[in-house]
């Protein structure tokens, strides 16, 4: 009996395999890169462009000169290749392959870390470095070493105060920062059955930050209900009674709502430890919390009332942000003092608009608290959605406990 | 292949942001990379690379999979990596870009002391003791020869 991932790779734990990429991905970060080492491996032409997208994100619109002059460089090679290329302002590259580009049991390659987002579907998906990409151009496959897997159960009824944010902060502070190091995270059990395609990506975003190669979801009803209105029909997939590595129970009606504490993803606690901490900015966004649904619940909360500190919207992709516009969500966050920003990354890697000044703290939706991240000598907490909103109305670090 | 050096070391779970800061990336420049590296983390270290074998504690190179952080370490003239574990992609990017990275356990680094380092024969000695090692599969050890997966692409 198998792993999800065993299934996927077509080998047993441990072993090495070479498989095809059904899918594969780069933003115009890696995206530079990777062309780079592309041309010096001298091949004429990529193995199936067609499998290729190219998607910027990172300082999207360019910041300086010598941003856009790369860009303009990659948008070209890109455009020879013959790439799908998604252009400034279409969103973050996980999301953009949420949308309708990643089926169950697929391999997807990304070039950055959080690539196992779209393991969510079903989807064997994880990230390398840029010349693994320009490999993966070449060749159209690449190897793998077929992961151990550890299955975590999750079981019982989130409460309301409580959303996939919360359960996977915890669990990475349960698991550790190495603790899925060259492993699978597989999802399992009536919790996660219950969480919708946006939680279910929340959860597989974060897999990466306990070092696992990739988070999955078995496809389900859920699953194919989403994958049709971007037009795909597809099979469910069924758990077997795998070997596991690993197994983890985890009983949400316990959960509360929890932080990521400077500057460790793996050091957890719960917000009301820290509560009343002073705040200059909170950043509400990133691949693992700029949905259409993230937005819509920060926008339930500061509704009518306003933010006192420095408020950062960024939706995932143009499509959320058009949603968002038309349901009046995105009104209501601008009507409530936030800035929102074009369709990206934002601030969360400190390259551009939104990083943080020294001595400054700041909370945000985010998947990385590192030392100096989004700002030199800035510490930033993690937490969920409902965690920001209410801290962004109160200026300080707030429990979204009884707001909802 | 083997390698030596006088050891450098650092701590467990260091992260690519702190072998590189993001706001170093915006270049194809690798000298910038190399000028940085470890900067936020201790400023004094770039200049000891140079020759050096640095040994990390579990996890080295979590996080960002930005393939600077492997390029920052070799431009600053490091032969090797030795850490109990490494990140997973870190570990490919730096076998790709011709950076020698080992998996070895109960290495206690002491800094300036010689780390010597058998690919062939799988050990890490230091301080007069051989601790064995994990071996690199055939293709990553032809990578590695060849200086990384571009040239061994283009010898292919």
């Amino acid at each position: 009996m198998s792993t999800l991932s065993e299934r996927i790779l077509g080998g047993p734990a441990g072993t090495y395999v070479d498989h095809e990429v059904d899918r594969a991905f780069a933003h115009d970060g890696t995206g530079v890169l990777a062309m780079e080492a592309f041309r010096k491996m001298g091949v004429a032409k990529p193995a199936r462009p067609e499998t290729v997208s190219i998607i910027y994100d990172h300082i999207s619109p360019a910041n300086t000169s010598h941003t856009a002059t790369l860009q303009k460089e990659l948008r070209e090679f890109s455009a020879a290749a013959g790439f799908a290329l998604t252009d400034v302002g279409g969103g973050i590259c996980h999301q953009l392959m949420s949308e309708g580009r990643v089926l169950p049991g697929e391999v997807v390659v990304g070039a950055d870390s959080h690539s196992c987002t779209t393991g969510a579907f079903g989807a064997f998906s994880t990230g390398v470095g840029a010349t693994d990409m320009a490999a993966i151009w070449a060749e159209g496959s690449t190897w793998f070493r077929v992961p151990e897997t550890i299955n975590i159960e999750l079981t019982g009824r989130l409460p309301e105060c409580c959303e996939a944010k919360d359960i996977v902060l915890t669990v990475t502070g349960n698991i550790g920062m190495d603790g899925g190091t060259y492993r699978a995270l597989e999802y399992t059990g009536d919790g996660a059955a219950a969480l919708t395609i946006a939680g279910r990506l929340t959860l597989c975003n974060m897999a990466v930050e306990c070092g696992a190669k990739t988070g999955l979801f078995y496809a389900d009803k859920t699953t194919q209900d989403y994958l049709a209105r971007y037009g795909h029909q597809v099979e469910r997939q069924e758990p077997e009674d795998a070997t596991y590595c690993r197994e983890l129970s985890v009983d949400l009606s316990n959960m509360e709502p929890v932080l990521s504490v400077p500057h460790r993803v793996d050091t957890v606690a719960p917000v009301a430890d820290y509560a009343g901490t002073p705040l200059d900015q909170v950043f509400v966004g990133t691949c693992t919390n700029g949905r259409y649904e993230d937005l819509e619940r920060f926008a339930q909360i500061v509704r009518g009332k306003e933010v006192t500190c420095r408020t950062i919207v960024v939706p995932a992709s143009r499509a959320i942000m058009q949603k968002a516009a038309e349901s009046g969500v995105l009104a209501a966050i601008i009507a409530a003092g936030c800035m929102v920003g074009p369709p990206g990354c934002g601030p969360c890697l400190g390259m551009h608009m939104g990083v943080l000044g020294e001595g400054e703290t700041a909370l945000s939706t985010a998947n990385r608290n590192f030392k100096n991240r989004m700002g030199v000598g800035a510490e930033y907490y993690l937490g969920s959605v409902a965690t920001a909103a209410a801290s962004a109305l109160k200026g300080e670090i707030t429990s979204p406990e009884g707001i909802l | 292949m083997t390698f030596s050096g006088p050891a450098v070391c650092i701590g467990v779970d260091i992260d690519t942001d702190q072998v590189i800061a993001g706001r170093y990336l915006r270049t194809k420049d690798t000298s910038v990379w190399a000028e940085h590296v470890f900067e936020d983390l201790d400023p004094t270290l770039a200049p000891r690379l140079n020759g050096a074998v640095l040994v990390a504690g579990n996890n080295m190179g979590c996080g960002s999979s930005r393939e600077q952080a492997p390029v920052a370490i070799r431009e600053a003239g490091a032969v090797a990596v030795v850490a109990p574990s490494f990140a997973r992609i870190f570990f490919r990017n730096a076998i790709n870009v011709g950076l020698p990275v080992i998996e070895c356990e109960g290495l206690t680094c002491h800094e300036g002391s010689t780390v010597t380092i058998s690919l062939e024969e799988g050990w890490v000695e230091a301080d007069g003791v051989r601790h064995p090692v994990r071996p690199l599969s055939g293709r990553m050890q032809e990578i590695l020869a060849a200086g990384g997966l571009v040239p061994y692409w283009r010898n292919k």
